[in-house]
């Protein structure tokens, strides 16, 4: 069974996302240490990708200010090494295809399985091209996340079956973002996903506050909360971790409210 | 050549956001149906021949080939095509295609603007909207092509994000397409990103080595033993190459730009350069730090200044059908301006890395051998910027 469910035991959950090393290694460590304290289910860490193509400005944003810091995948490796000293609850990593496939994905996945990492999103890496990294995520025993979206209709069902660790269902179009309203209908795509698959799924895209939180969360497993994080840090810097960490406090009381 | 994933060899594939999968999806059933509806074909040629100026001549440089003392030298003139550049082959055949899709908008992303140019051209032609997203560095760099777009009816978007060059335009007009697929169309400028667009462009640019094989065997009753283009995402060279693959006699040869020199971190040579990565929709060679960080690329043409290529040409150089070959700034130059005195003929920067490469290989061949260079497109979008190159600065 996967470490993954653990996040969805307790009632919905709640997963931010950050960046590592915007601004810098450390206050992406504090910012995670205040996500657990506060409620945090599961973490989403970023890899750095110099050409986020799913990502908007926000989280484009936090990208170029980890790599021109110098940050490289190995420094994320040792920080989730430094990480899983303390924290207990799932962790996943969410970057792009090239980062795992240029480290060579096998020594890429297998040390996420050394170091304590549960799962992987690659955004751009559709169920047509899955298998050269499934293969090698099954024998390590690390997730890969399947994503779906609101265009995926008679997709649903065949990326739903083979799904694992948990779904994440993308909320609306376009790339990741703050967004003032929903407008897709999740509840229906989440009905075909319960009828194929018993893997839980989260909502992200577009989730910036409690009540939006709260409403993905009705009719799904959990939200995913990317871009309003990282705006924290962007207007904060290195002050942000107590900022983050009332932040998720806020979310998860809604979440877990529904 | 392409296999039923959209793969070429190890190359290609569709490494795109599920949010855009049933929309490539959709495109290449439609693709699949089209390229062999008569109809769909009758009026691509009449696009292609009463509105493009096709078939592109095909001319003996007498002067280079008497200069250069070695193979005789044929120029195919695909700077002589409607909007001064090969790209009007690939987009008049996707509008069209977008068109019977019941598409209404066109979305394009755009180098030395020339791509851009044609989509806008293309768009206003058949009453489409037209966005095209270029490099915040590039509309400067080509700021009369900007112009040009908007006179066509299309916007312009600058993209800041990156290097503000084309890989970030790549990326933008791909964010925007995810956003809104319903009523647009990503007119794609190369044969690059997810399948099936690589075989989609290569398609509508094969019409260049199609014409070259007819017009040479009239002229000369034989195949040429050297043909040989520019190479960014690599169009134009596909385009050159496609009908002589199977002709193991024709060396294929794609130019790329060196910039300052492969032993420089300033070059887009990514076949001599590059490693095997993901980024952009496929599989290929890409110039990129050990972590798999996209590098930013350089080179005096706008039009070449992308840190990847097409996975067809990744395939060829991977089993030897076809040479990749790097020439520099001062190479293209120079080629540039020995086109202009010598044939009459400015060449855009692009088009004169190849030129360059046939006067290094020329003058080494035997006179009864052939050698054709595609000229993808006219230099007067270069004229600013050689000028400056060479210290001289004017004003448009």
């Amino acid at each position: 069974m996967s470490k993954i469910n653990e996040a969805f035991k307790e009632g919905k959950a709640f997963i931010p996302f950050i960046t590592c090393g915007d601004p810098d290694l450390e206050t992406t460590k504090k910012c995670v240490l205040e996500m657990v304290e506060n409620g945090a289910d599961l973490i989403e860490l970023g890899i750095p990708f110099s050409d986020p193509t799913a990502e908007g400005p926000v989280i484009q944003g936090a990208n170029i200010r980890a790599l021109s810091n110098g940050i490289t995948t190995d420094d994320v490796f040792e920080l989730v090494k430094e990480l899983r000293k303390t924290v207990k609850i799932p962790m996943v990593f969410m970057t792009y295809a090239n980062v795992v496939f240029s480290y060579d994905a096998e020594k890429f996945i297998s040390t996420c399985n050394e170091i304590g990492i549960d799962g992987l999103i690659l955004p751009d890496l559709p169920y047509e091209e899955k298998e050269e990294f499934q293969s090698i995520c099954d024998a390590y025993a690390v997730d890969l996340i399947s994503l779906i979206a609101p265009t995926s209709e008679q997709r649903i069902a065949m990326i739903a079956k083979e799904a694992q660790g948990f779904i994440y269902l993308v909320s609306s179009l376009g790339v990741t973002g703050t967004r003032s309203e929903i407008k897709t209908d999740l509840a229906s795509i989440v009905e075909v996903i319960r009828a194929n698959s018993n893997v839980p799924c989260a909502i992200g895209f577009g989730i910036s506050n409690p009540e939006q939180a709260a409403k993905m969360a009705a009719v799904s497993d959990g939200a995913i909360v990317g871009s309003a994080i990282i705006k924290l840090l962007e207007k904060y810097g290195k002050e942000a971790p107590k900022y983050v960490g009332e932040f998720v406090k806020g979310m998860k009381d809604a979440v877990r409210s529904v | 050549m392409t296999n039923q994933n959209g793969r070429f060899g190890i190359h290609g594939g569709q490494y795109i956001p599920e949010t855009l999968m049933n929309a490539v999806i959709e495109l290449e059933k439609a693709y699949n149906f089209y390229k062999n509806d008569p109809e769909f074909n009758r009026e691509l040629t009449e696009l292609f021949n009463e509105y493009a100026g096709r078939p592109s001549r095909l001319y003996y440089a007498e002067k280079m080939t008497k200069d250069l003392g070695g193979a005789k030298i044929y120029l195919k003139r695909e700077d002589l095509n409607h909007t001064g550049a090969h790209k009007i082959n690939n987009v008049l055949g996707q509008a069209l295609l977008a068109k019977k899709m019941g598409k209404t908008r066109l979305i394009a992303e755009t180098g030395a603007g020339q791509h851009g140019v044609a989509t806008a051209t293309a768009a206003a032609l058949m009453g489409m909207e037209c966005v095209v997203f270029m490099g915040e560095e590039d509309t400067k760099r080509q700021a009369l092509n900007v112009y040009r777009m908007k006179l066509l009816g299309a916007s312009v978007v600058p993209v800041k994000t990156g290097t503000a060059t084309l890989k970030d335009a790549v990326s933008e007009a791909m964010r925007e397409w995810t956003s809104r697929i319903a009523d647009t169309h990503y007119c794609l400028g190369s044969v690059m990103g997810p399948h099936p667009f690589p075989t989609i462009v290569r398609d509508f640019q094969a019409v260049i080595s199609k014409e070259i094989k007819e017009q040479m065997l009239e002229k000369e009753g034989r195949l040429p033993d050297v043909v040989m283009a520019c190479v960014g995402g690599g169009s134009n060279a596909i385009g050159t190459f496609y009908n002589f693959i199977e002709d193991k006699e024709v060396r294929l040869v794609g130019c790329e730009a060196a910039g300052r020199g492969i032993d420089t971190f300033e070059t887009a040579a990514t076949i001599n350069t590059g490693r095997v990565g993901i980024f952009h929709g496929m599989k290929s060679y890409f110039c990129q730090d050990k972590y798999g960080q996209i590098a930013p690329v350089y080179s005096i043409s706008a039009g070449l200044d992308y840190p990847g290529i097409g996975p067809e040409h990744a395939h060829l150089h991977d089993i030897g059908r076809a040479e990749y070959v790097a020439i520099t700034d001062e190479e293209a130059v120079n080629a540039f301006e020995y086109l202009a005195k010598t044939e009459g003929i400015i060449p855009a920067i692009e088009s004169a890395h190849a030129v360059a490469q046939a006067i290094k290989i020329a003058p080494t061949m035997d006179k009864d051998k052939i050698i054709v260079i595609t000229i993808s497109g006219r230099g007067d979008k270069d004229c600013a910027a050689i000028a400056r190159y060479r210290g001289e600065e004017i004003y448009e």
